[in-house]
């Protein structure tokens, strides 16, 4: 896939080589002008001493013999060399001989200083080459000539060095440029397809795409390389992950399914116990008490006390299995968590059983404002049995004390309901909350020994834990936390 | 209490029906009392149909008491056949079962039981439960009237 646009690699790589090519060029062209100026400017000097070498020595028996106009006529010969501005030749004492152009003497004043060892001198000075030269005969100086030449040359020189390096750098540079774009792809393509390659996988999240392999050897190839294997081993796990989602989901819904059939079969049970179980129960109770009614002169004492006792067992049967029903209900009612006023359902729930036995004197102790999350129905069922038993187990005792507030423990806000009634002995508590377990005898206190278990199953539902403590005759604490 | 208004009393369990007919004389509630053994035989004597063909289906019933449990047709389809019929609509029916699921008591109630009460397994407790139906129902209720006029 071509990349949408110019990939920045590809900028960047070009700037790059523009820069070191252009530095290149530029230093050698530099290098190069510099060392001809350099140069040039030695063949200029070389150029004026030959010159004023040659007027030397074609003046000195002009000087010599003091003839100032021969000297003037062999320096005027230097006007066959158009950048010289002008020429003189000056006697030891300072005074002009000869000049040219003729008449002018102010180029003799302001000459560089004459080197001993040369016996010249030469000075580039306001756009101006002055050289000097001793004039000598058999070896001792007889006066100097000076020569001023303009650097016209040098300046064409160096504008025509100017324009041909202009030139030269721009066509290399252009060239450089074209030949570097069209091989810096072998580079820049790649990146950039693999760059679009994992941007368009990662925006679709599409692992079956590959990047097209390069064909060459290096580190870029094998980045494609390992980058398509990544995508292989993503797809792989990817696929191996929805197998197990899958099988993992067939499994729930078996399960569900299973789970399913179980409660409707528990539910099938629970209608079929709360209905068939009872209409037998209830014939033997009605049956059992006609023969008390109608029989019982035919019936001694015992025969009436065993009948008494028949009914008796059939109405405890009921109860448990009221009991037993409501347990499993507990754990098959669907749980709804709302915001609930504890301190209201206790008053409820006391209210209710004060009224039930409204001669009993009970100081029922709620503390306020009491709220926790959870199921009202099953919450209330919680508080009916922990309050019954309170009441209950307080039956003995002429005056009862029950209380529900608040416990601060450790950890989970927790409650908690306490009597002063007939307790229970701390040994068996591990007993308390099992079904049908029970620390008293039938006859001190009715009751089947599910009361508990089914406050246990509700409020573990809720996520939460109950405990108990007592002691006998001191009255007995059940907390539970939500 | 006038003895000619009749109780249609529909259960299918002897003891049951035996139980029930004597809390009734126990009561002195001296109603004549009908006994209807499964859904079938109960519709039949509402409409005069069937094993009560013949019958003036314009005599109907002071109270019905109605177990659910009954074979051939249940209690709850006999109520709601009672419940469209234009003769039988206003008819009081008690709903006296065993059972406390709350589905029963729901569709009891959604198909126009007036009353659902539970038959205890204490035969005293019964005993009063009958009582009390019967000075409500019998005594104190106004019954719905036979006809428009």
């Amino acid at each position: 896939m071509p990349p949408r646009r110019t990939s920045s690699i590809a900028i960047k790589l070009t700037w790059m080589n523009m820069l070191v090519s252009g530095v290149a060029l530029l230093v050698s062209c530099a290098a190069f002008v510099v060392y001809d100026r350099v140069t040039f400017r030695e063949t200029m000097v070389q150029g004026l001493s030959t010159q004023a070498q040659i007027i030397g020595a074609n003046s000195v028996s002009a000087i010599l013999f003091d003839d100032p106009d021969a000297a003037g006529k062999t320096l005027s010969a230097v006007r066959a060399d158009p950048d010289i501005i002008s020429a003189g030749i000056r006697a030891p004492d300072g005074r002009v001989f000869a000049a040219y152009p003729p008449g002018s003497g102010a180029g003799a004043s302001n000459l560089p200083a004459i080197l001993p060892k040369q016996g010249e001198g030469y000075g580039f000075r306001n756009g101006e080459l002055a050289l000097v030269r001793t004039i000598a005969a058999d070896g001792r100086p007889i006066g100097l000539v000076y020569l001023r030449s303009n650097l016209r040359q040098l300046d064409v020189r160096l504008r025509r060095y100017a324009s041909i390096g202009g030139l030269v750098l721009g066509t290399s540079l252009a060239a450089a440029l074209v030949i570097f774009w069209m091989s810096q792809r072998a580079i820049s393509r790649p990146v950039a397809h693999l760059a679009e390659t994992s941007r368009i996988v990662s925006r679709d999240q599409n692992y079956s795409l590959r990047a097209t392999p390069t064909g060459n050897s290096d580190e870029i190839a094998e980045l494609i390389d390992d980058f398509n294997e990544m995508l292989a081993q993503i797809q792989q796990r990817d696929a191996a992950l929805q197998t197990a989602r899958d099988e993992m989901e067939q499994r729930v819904q078996h399960r569900t399914a299973e789970l399913s059939a179980a409660n409707g079969e528990l539910e099938a049970f629970s209608y079929s116990v709360s209905h068939d179980l009872r209409a037998p129960l209830r014939s033997i109770d009605g049956f059992s008490n006609i023969l008390l009614e109608d029989y019982s002169e035919a019936l001694d004492e015992a025969g009436r006390e065993h009948l008494r006792r028949v009914r008796l067992a059939t109405q405890r049967m009921s109860v448990l299995i009221d009991d037993l029903l409501k347990l499993s209900k507990v754990t098959r009612a669907a749980m709804v968590r709302e915001r609930l006023d504890l301190s209201a359902l206790a008053r409820a729930v006391a209210d209710e059983t004060q009224r039930a036995e409204p001669h009993r004197p009970v100081e029922f102790v709620i503390g306020p404002g009491l709220v926790s999350e959870g199921d009202p129905g099953l919450m209330r069922v919680v508080m009916e049995n922990l309050l019954g038993n309170a009441w209950k187990y307080t039956s003995s005792h002429p005056r009862a004390r029950i209380e529900f507030g608040a416990h601060r423990g450790n950890g989970r806000p927790a409650f908690f309901v306490r009597d002063d009634g007939a307790g229970f002995d701390a040994a068996y508590a591990g007993r308390l909350f099992g079904a049908f377990q029970r620390l008293h005898a039938e006859s001190e206190f009715p009751g089947t020994g599910i009361g508990l278990a089914t406050v246990q199953r509700i409020i573990r539902r809720h996520g939460g834990e109950v405990w108990a403590e007592g002691e006998i005759e001191k009255g007995a604490t059940f907390y539970f936390s939500l | 209490m006038p003895s000619n208004d009749i109780i249609l009393l529909v259960e299918d369990n002897p003891d049951d029906e035996a139980l029930t007919l004597r809390a009734l004389k126990k009561n002195n509630i001296r109603n004549q009392v009908v006994v209807a053994h499964d859904g079938v035989e109960a519709l039949d004597y509402l409409f005069a149909t069937g094993m009560h063909a013949g019958r003036d289906a314009s005599e109907v019933p002071q109270v019905v008491l109605l177990d659910l449990k009954l074979p051939k047709v249940d209690g709850l389809e006999v109520l709601r056949r009672v419940r469209i019929d234009e003769r039988t609509k206003r008819l009081p029916v008690v709903i006296l079962t065993s059972s406390v699921e709350q589905q029963d008591r729901l569709r009891g109630y959604d198909l126009g039981a007036n009353s659902y009460v539970r038959k205890p397994v204490d035969f005293n407790q019964f005993i009063d439960a009958v009582r009390q139906l019967g000075l409500y129902w019998l005594i104190l209720n106004e019954r719905p009237p036979i006809r428009e006029n």
